[in-house]
């Protein structure tokens, strides 16, 4: 059995905030309609949350069930237990139309945590992370420099980041540069 | 620099977050139509100077296709709909019509 590792095992940079590379995420990527009873009911029982409301996010423990598109959610979770999720969904969704596909090693997630998160990635992205307009509970879809990105807060200080593994070197670099100790700009102190 | 509003996740950002997709409302000529038909769908578009009817993708947000009015001279977004829908619909052209009196787009106006 090949050992599992994440795209950037250990990454960690120490700047403006602290980047870290979040090491293997469970993440399964689900398409359905959000209205339907049973996929409600399957969240709830194997995620834990509610379903989460237009760009929501519902964290449960060490579960999340975030909203991604109109017909599409992204559920995070401990990594040895996607496999058990799968099959949990699948038994409870069979019969409807959906897709719930594992998609923990084709993702990178990387963690802010410092005071200057917002602004690390207001640099970055084309957002207003300004606290009235962005925060704990929502999700955003965007494009972080040249490549699609996703982030949410877990809390006020702490930003996380996921994008795609094959440009995860990129995203680093990306937030190591944003987070350099002497480029901040005090847009939201 | 546009700023689009996704009415498919209520997302209002800036150009570089979608992608620009043609010419909205086509009727597509596929198998069956003439040449002529064929031809026209295929390369003849809408070009003009002022109010469009356009598709774009949340490329880089919830991914999905949508319609925006806007203005291709002073880059004006008048509003965005739903792209099942195959003409604009009465509060757009409410809004075209109060900021651009007269105007007119293949068949709607
Ligand atoms: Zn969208």
């Amino acid at each position: 059995m090949s050992n599992t590792i994440s795209a950037l095992p250990g990454a960690t940079y120490e700047g403006a905030v602290r980047v870290q590379e979040m090491g293997l995420c469970g993440m399964i990527s689900l398409r359905g309609d959000h209205g339907d009873e049973k996929l409600i009911s399957a969240i709830k029982d194997i995620m834990g949350t509610v379903m989460p409301g237009q760009r929501e996010i519902v964290h449960q423990d060490e579960r999340a069930a975030a909203w991604m598109s109109p017909d599409e959610l992204l559920l995070l979770l401990p990594y040895a237990d996607v496999r058990d999720a799968l099959t949990r969904l699948e038994t409870a969704l069979a019969g409807t139309h959906f897709l719930a596909v594992n998609v923990s090693d084709a993702r990178a997630v990387f963690r802010l945590h410092g005071g200057s998160a917002r602004e690390v990635i207001a640099k970055l992205c084309p957002v207003d992370m300004s606290p009235g307009a962005f925060g704990p509970g929502q999700i955003r879809r965007t494009r972080m420099a040249q490549i699609p990105a996703a982030f949410w807060m877990p809390d006020e200080d702490s930003v996380h980041v996921v994008c795609f593994r094959s440009v995860a070197q990129y995203a680093f670099d990306l937030l190591k540069q944003s987070a350099h100790p002497q480029a901040g700009v005090g847009l939201y102190a | 620099m546009m700023i689009l509003t996704c009415p498919c996740c209520g997302v209002t950002g800036e150009e570089t977050e979608f992608h620009q997709g043609g010419e909205a409302h086509l009727t597509r000529f596929g198998p069956g139509s003439s040449e002529t038909e064929f031809h026209d769908y295929l390369f003849s578009k809408e070009n003009p100077k002022g109010v469009h009817l356009e598709r774009w993708r949340h490329a880089y947000g919830c991914g999905k296709w949508f319609i925006a009015a806007r203005n291709t001279v002073t880059l004006e977004v008048y509003g965005t709909y739903a792209a099942q829908t195959t003409e604009p619909p009465q509060d757009i052209k409410d809004t075209l019509s109060a900021k651009v009196p007269g105007w007119s787009w293949r068949e709607f106006a």
